[in-house]
This record gives structure tokens, sequence and C-alpha cells, in this order.
């Protein structure tokens, strides 16, 4: 096509011209998902959550800073998802979520040698990380759509990094939000379980990110 | 005046179209795009150096400013958000020409069908009909229109007679002819590229 299409393709874009009302900045939009995603939940944890048994685990400092950096991963995974939207914010953004991750991934690491690296109490506990895997893949994929639907006004360029960072930050979520039902310390198979949810998770929107654009 | 502060001028006001342009004032619009052509053309010749092509993702990089200009935050600068959409832009174009070099053959004749159906299935009969072009071309004019029409383009005497203007017989002789012509061609030697 030559110049003399170019021109006539202006002419045909600003022709009929509807006005649109710019995006909200990034941080903000975040910040407001993330609010409205907090209010759900943390109704739901109200309602079915021992909170009592939660705080007096989560007491000891291994375990808090376990939660934080869960809490953490999911927070600037989806921030940095919402820059990584728009064409002109810095492509760093995708790593953003990675200190975080790395510390979620080492406290759990260091539970698992400090009680013991074995399999757990014999019995239950592949049954259990059966249902820590249903639940974070269960809390995950509403959350994704929902994040998705939100991410997909800014109709992303390049949508694999959105997906992909935004899958990991609600699959750092719906890690978090499972450790209130969590009642007993992370094994390997746990970690190993837990990792294999998020990384499912992550996968999935990888392969769906044709819906951002 | 000083080429920094020529860009500053024209990054401003770059930023008032937009804004119009955002509001919805067709006018301020086209003006910004015509004004910001020349600048996305300059950075997509770095992705592309072939003209016409350039221009292809010219048109693109505006199809794609014209799509999400919702994205454009008015606090910030213009050209970055601009220069990231054409720099996309460019990058699609190389992987998409990476991708149809990687897989994709360009051959016209892999597209033709012959009359005879064998041919069309046997990988040789390609090399075969290019072969045979320069045989052709030695025969007199007349046997070669009769021997083509006949047994290239599949039509029946009367239908090759009433072409060339001949009889049927002089047509079937020159025919005949023709493929004596070829035999001895290729007897001869002539036909070391069959």
């Amino acid at each position: 096509m030559e110049k003399r299409g170019t021109e006539q393709l202006i002419a045909s874009l600003s022709q009929g011209l509807a006005p649109v009302r710019p995006l909200r900045p990034p941080a903000r939009r975040a910040l407001l998902w993330l609010c409205a995603i907090a209010l759900v939940i943390g109704a739901l944890l109200l309602r079915f959550a021992d909170l009592a048994a939660w705080a007096g685990r989560y007491s000891e400092w291994r375990m808090a800073i376990e939660a934080a950096a869960t809490l953490l991963t999911g927070v600037t995974a989806v921030v940095a998802a919402f820059h990584l939207s728009l064409p002109d914010r810095s492509s760093l953004w995708r790593y953003a979520p990675l200190p975080p991750l790395l510390l979620w991934i080492a406290t759990s690491g260091l539970g698992c040698l400090q009680f013991g690296v074995g399999l757990g109490p014999p019995g239950a506990r592949v049954g259990e990380s059966t249902h820590c895997f249903a639940f974070i893949i269960g809390v995950s994929v509403p959350l994704t759509v929902l994040l998705f639907a939100a991410l997909r006004r800014a109709r992303p360029l390049d949508p694999l990094p959105v997906a992909l960072t935004a899958a990991l930050g609600v699959a750092a979520l719906a890690a978090f939000v499972l450790q209130f039902f969590h009642h007993f310390d992370v094994t390997a198979i746990d970690l190993a379980t837990h990792l294999a949810a998020v990384l499912c998770v992550v996968g999935l929107a990888g392969a769906a990110r044709r819906v951002l654009g | 005046m000083a080429p920094e502060s020529q860009l500053q001028q024209q990054e401003a006001a770059w930023v008032l179209l937009m804004r119009a342009a955002q509001a919805g004032d067709a006018r301020r619009y086209d003006e910004l795009l015509r004004s910001v052509t020349p600048f996305v053309r300059n950075l997509t010749r770095r992705y592309c150096r072939d003209p016409s092509l350039a221009e292809d993702v010219v048109q693109d990089v505006l199809l794609t400013v014209h799509r999400i200009r919702h994205t454009w935050d008015p606090q910030r600068p213009f050209s970055p958000w601009l220069a990231a959409i054409a720099a996309r832009r460019g990058i699609d174009r190389i992987r998409r020409a990476t991708r149809i070099a990687r897989h994709e053959v360009s051959d016209e004749l892999a597209m033709e069908t012959f009359s005879v159906p064998a041919a069309n299935n046997e990988s040789g009969a390609l090399r075969a009909a290019e072969a045979i072009e320069p045989l052709l071309a030695a025969l007199p004019e007349r046997q070669r229109r009769a021997l083509e029409a006949v047994k290239l383009r599949g039509l029946s005497v009367a239908q090759a007679a009433r072409e060339s203007g001949q009889s049927e017989t002089a047509l079937k002789v020159s025919v005949h002819r023709a493929v004596k012509a070829l035999r001895k061609l290729v007897a001869t030697g002539k036909d070391d590229d069959i």
C-alpha cells in the first residue's frame, strides 16, 4: 500500500470519530480491582474460615512472612498486569512479582525443612494435597475471568506477559486464601502441589491470552 | 530554533491534539494523524526496509492508535506511547515475515493443474513440463500451436481447427509432424534436461 492509501486511511479514521474516556492510571485500576476482590473474599473468609486458628498459626514469624510474601506476590502481579496491558509502560513490570514469589517459595521450603522433608503423617496428606490443588484452581478460575475482563479494556498489544502475570497474581491470591484453611504445616508434597496448581493456572491463562487482545 | 525545543513544541502540540481527539474532535484527530505519520514512518523503517511494506506497518500503527486511543493517559507524554505502538507493530511484522520464511515456500507452478491427472500427482511432472518448453519452442509455429491446442490444452481436433483457421486434416497433419519432430529432438540428445 502506498502513501495515498495512508492518506485515505487517515481520512476514514477521522470521519465520524467517537469520543473516548481515557483509562484511569493502571495503579488505581489495580487497586480498585483488588479492593473489590478483597471485599468479596473477606466476607467469605469471615463466614467460613476459622480466623482465630489462622491468627494463632501465623503469629510465628516464618508463617507470617510466608503469608505476607504470598499476598504480596498476588498484589504485585496484579498491579504489574495492569501496567503491562498499556503500550507505554515499562516491560520491567513483568519482573516485579519475582522477589515476593521467591520469598514465598523460600519460606515454604524452609517450613518443609523445619518440619521434615518427608511426606508428613501417613494417610490423608496426598488427599489433602489434591484438595489444595482443586482449591487453588477453583478460586483462580473465576478471579482470572474477572481480572481478564478488567485488563481487556486496554486491549494489550502483547497479551502474553499480561496474561501470565495476571494468572500468577490470581493464583497467588488463591494460595493466600488457601492458608486460612490449611491447618497443618506445608510438606514437600504440599509445596509441590501448590506450585503445580499455580503453574497450571499460569499455563491456562497463557493459552487463553487471545481473549485479552 | 534548537532541535530539542522543536521536539518539545511538537510534543506539546501532539498532546493538545490527542486530548481533543479523545474528546471526539475529528478535525484535530485528522491533523494529529497527518502530523505523526512522518514520525511513525521513520520509526517503522527500523523494522522494515522495503518502503511499500514499511507503509503497511505505518497504516497498521495508525489503525492501532485509533483502536486503543483510550489507553493514552492525557497527563503523560504522547510520543513514547506512539513510539511503543510503532515498535510493537514493527516487531510483529518481523515475526510474521520470519514465520512465513520458515514455513512457506513461494512456488507459482505448485498451483498448476495439468490436463492429464497423473501429471498432477507425480513430483517429476513439473520438472518435465519445464524441460519440454524449450523443445516446443524449437518447433515451427504452426506445428507448435497445433500440438499445444490438442495435446496440452485438451481441445478436440474440430475446436483446434476452428481456432487456428485450418482444416481438420491440416491440423491433424501438423500435430503428427510436431510429435514426430519432438521425438527426433529428444532422440538426437536435446533432451538432456528431461
